[in-house]
């Protein structure tokens, strides 16, 4: 078992790094920079407006359902990766599951085709 | 995979394929096939339902053990099939009227059906969850349908966020049984339990938040918090589906998975039945004693009928199981009917929901009045109606089983019956004795007519052919307890 | 074997710290990017375990999609900081109570495991095949389309009843907005569209 977590210590000392490298750079910039805050620094910059109102406005719900529609396919895909190694083992019956797996979703595409879901107005 | 697998599943294939045809038919047809849809997907539930009742394949476990087709199975599923038929069919003036014209509405309902058939053949509680959640994301769907209502996308959201957390609790208590038992099959289950001696604390806790998850479907206290605001804020349609079907298939599951994998456990979750199915007739008698809104008094009236129906269930035994099922039988046809004269009730064609608005109905539609007071009896358990012999067959159950425990649970039931009966009675006496506000509409839809007449007319047919529903009862459980 | 141990404990370290401030972070976008976070540290768990595809399609489901759906939402209820915090002391004890006895339950689980290990006396159904034979993306798929067929292809119907569910709830058609119609463009002739006009000169159109 232990074998292949080997194969995983170069990702382990990626993040390791980028980790370090982050908290030096906040770190560095805290402790050796000058640090004078006045309330001056804060205000909008020379001929800019005072901000009117928060800058987060609601977003449309038609973002949320990109969105849901993205995950059902990012699914689906995920789906496709054991199927994709192990082919050679589950033969024609393990395709065949899966092109009825890929045709229930097909039958779901059409469906948002004609809904025109994926029409942006 | 074989096709011994594919003909045992061909009720649910059908199912399966007829929602793919009816979409495809729908998105190039548009809003248009709604009510042609609607009244295919009746058809295809009824054949469906032909299909299992003449399922030509020989009892056991298909799909390298995922499903199990029996008896019992086959019982359930002809239940579930029948009810959501009635719902569906129930729904058609609907279409027309109330939702907009949407032919995912009907589709919706074959979703859901077809979750619950998977549901209550599971062998496995992979596949169980997997038809749990087929079913309550359909359900959830329906609740929030018409989203220009604030009340109903309100009830939508309470059914998805209590849902995903009952589903959560079915998830992780399932997880923790895989780690006792190194299974998910019900009957791999069922060994390591045998060959645990005694030391199964682990397999309790798990069994106990899978108790906790299905009780949330069947809307069993203290699990049942959703119950009122989602029967209120749904179209009545639905929520005439959301009583009948849902709750018999959740039931059913409840059976299988208490009486099967874990029959060596009776004397535990025997307990923990019995206090919620205390909890949902006390809670369910008295809290319907001050509500106005009809939708709101059915829910807790059905609060109050899982309670009978989980006394059933707490003996334990096959006649308790067999007290269930005749319940949950009864129950549907009572609770389709009723719903039937609720929709009925609509004054310049918008729904009324207030108990009031039935007084005096009794002069203006004598029919549709005869039609629910059989209904108020039969649901307060008055005799000779079939609400009566539910009741009669779930107390019997628990008083043969003989412990304390069940004595006082068929004590309490009793009484809460008293209880609930006023209510019940109440609404007899406002159709019957009060003078009327206002004329109803005159033209009724037919669909609802009719449903409310087939309910009012099997609940006396039942009555009499009592034995025959009975003995198939006694044929479907007896697989339960063969092993 | 230290390192993968010290990298467990800083995963779970991680895991618990970003899960709670899921829950006490007053800006609800920091509650989501600490979400991701702890996502991220438990594909790291999943991966110490062995599961490797599991971690993967944690990473490629839930942070690139489920996130970013998470964040949406958040922007879309526009939530008030302050008023969703006002709850809190008022159901502080139920929740506490209920989450106490989760915590006693779980107690007693470990306290089962400390007496006995679990019963698995029964031989696995489907041991997992040795790391060099098969992979863990390969044992998967070695079962999960023939074996388990029937939950595959439920788990096709339910992302089916997803799309279906997300187009009803979620749209709705805009009356008076112009839309391209991809077709009718290309297929417009010279004919139609443009129109050849004599014109006398000096006499307008």
């Amino acid at each position: 078992m232990a074998d292949f977590l080997a194969d995983y210590l170069p990702i382990l000392v990626f993040l390791g790094i980028a980790g370090g490298i982050a908290v030096v750079m906040v770190a560095a910039s805290w402790f050796i920079a000058p640090q004078r805050p006045y309330g001056d620094k804060a205000d909008a910059y020379e001929c800019g407006f005072e901000a009117f109102d928060d800058a987060r406005s609601r977003f449309d719900v038609r973002f949320y359902l990109v969105a849901i529609l993205f995950i059902i396919f990012d699914l689906e895909v995920a789906f496709l990766f054991p199927w994709a190694v192990s082919l050679g083992k589950i033969g024609i019956f393990g395709f065949w599951s899966m092109v009825v797996f890929l045709g229930l979703l097909t039958i779901g595409f059409v469906y948002e085709w004609r809904k025109g879901a994926l029409e942006w107005e | 995979m074989t096709h011994l697998d594919l003909i045992a599943f061909a009720p649910e294939l059908l199912m399966a394929a007829a929602i793919l045809v009816f979409i495809l038919f729908g998105a190039f047809t548009g809003d248009k096939a709604a009510r042609p849809v609607a009244i295919a997907a009746v058809v295809a539930m009824l054949i469906a339902a032909f299909l299992v009742a003449n399922q030509g394949t020989d009892d056991g476990n298909f799909f390298n053990n995922l499903v199990a087709i029996n008896d019992f199975t086959g019982a359930a599923k002809i239940l579930i099939l029948l009810v959501s038929a009635a719902s569906l069919f129930l729904a058609l003036p609907h279409i027309a009227r109330d939702i907009n014209k949407r032919f995912e509405f009907p589709l919706l309902y074959l979703f859901a059906t077809l979750g619950m058939m998977i549901l209550v053949s599971a062998q496995d509680l992979m596949t169980l969850y997997l038809g749990l959640e087929l079913m309550s994301l359909s359900l959830y769907v329906l609740a929030a349908l018409r989203r220009e209502l604030v009340r109903a996308s309100e009830a939508g959201l309470k059914y998805f966020v209590l849902g995903a957390l009952s589903s959560g609790m079915i998830l992780y208590g399932s997880s923790i049984i895989y780690g006792y038992s190194g299974a998910t099959n019900f009957d791999l289950i069922a060994g390591a339990l045998t060959a645990s001696d005694g030391n199964n604390i682990g397999l309790l806790v798990g069994l106990v938040f899978v108790i906790a998850g299905l009780a949330f479907k069947v809307s069993a206290v203290p699990f049942h918090m959703w119950t009122p605001d989602v029967y209120q804020g749904a179209p009545a349609a639905v929520t005439a589906f959301f009583a009948g079907a849902p709750k018999l298939a959740a039931m059913m599951v409840f059976v299988r998975v208490l009486v099967g994998p874990f029959g060596d456990l009776t004397a535990q979750w025997q307990q923990v039945i019995a206090l919620i199915s205390m909890a949902s007739m006390i809670l369910g008698a008295f809290a319907a004693l001050n509500q106005r809104n009809i939708k709101r008094l059915m829910a807790y009236s059905s609060i109050a009928n899982m309670g009978y129906a989980l006394i059933g269930l707490a003996a334990g035994t096959p006649e308790g199981v067999q007290g269930l099922m005749a319940y949950m039988t009864i129950y549907a046809v009572m609770t389709l009917g009723t719903f039937a004269v609720i929709m009925l009730m609509r004054r310049e064609d918008r729904p009324l929901e207030n108990i009031e608005d039935l007084a005096g109905l009794i002069n203006q539609k004598p029919r549709m009045a005869a039609a629910m007071i059989i209904m108020m009896f039969s649901l307060s358990g008055i005799p000779p109606l079939a609400g009566f012999f539910g009741k009669l067959m779930v107390f019997m159950a628990a008083i043969n089983e003989g412990s304390s425990l069940m004595i006082a649970l068929a004590v309490v039931g009793a009484l809460t019956s008293v209880v609930a009966a006023f209510y019940y009675l109440r609404i007899i006496k406002l159709m019957v004795f009060d003078p009327q506000p206002d004329e109803l509409d005159h033209k009724d839809a037919r669909e609802w007519s009719i449903t409310a007449g087939v309910a009012a007319a099997l609940l006396i047919v039942l009555t009499l052919g009592f034995q025959h529903l009975h003995a198939w009862f006694v044929g479907a459980s007896a697989v339960l307890f063969t092993g | 074997m230290a390192i993968a141990a010290l990298s467990f404990y800083v995963f779970a370290f991680i895991t618990l710290f970003a899960a709670v401030n899921v829950i006490f972070a007053r800006n609800p976008v920091h509650s989501v990017l600490f979400l991701i976070l702890s996502f991220f540290s438990s594909a790291g768990l999943f991966v110490l375990m062995g599961a490797e595809f599991l971690a993967m399609v944690l990473v490629i489901v839930y942070v690139g999609a489920v996130a970013v759906l998470f964040l949406f939402v958040v922007m879309m209820l526009d939530v008030e900081v302050v008023a969703s915090r006002k709850g809190v002391a008022r159901y502080a004890s139920v929740g506490g109570l209920v989450g106490g006895l989760l915590l006693v339950e779980l107690v007693l689980i470990v306290g089962g495991r400390v007496g006995g290990l679990p019963n698995q006396t029964a031989a696995p159904v489907l041991p997992i095949p040795e790391m060099a034979e098969r992979t863990n993306t390969q044992a998967l798929g070695d079962v999960l389309y023939t074996d388990y067929i029937l939950l595959f292809q439920t788990a096709g119907m339910i992302l089916l009843v997803a799309m279906v569910g997300a187009i009803v709830l979620t749209l709705r058609k805009r009356s008076g907005v112009k839309r391209q119609n991809i077709q009718k463009q290309t297929l417009r002739t010279i004919d139609e569209a443009v129109e050849l006009k004599k014109v006398e000169p000096g006499s307008g159109l």
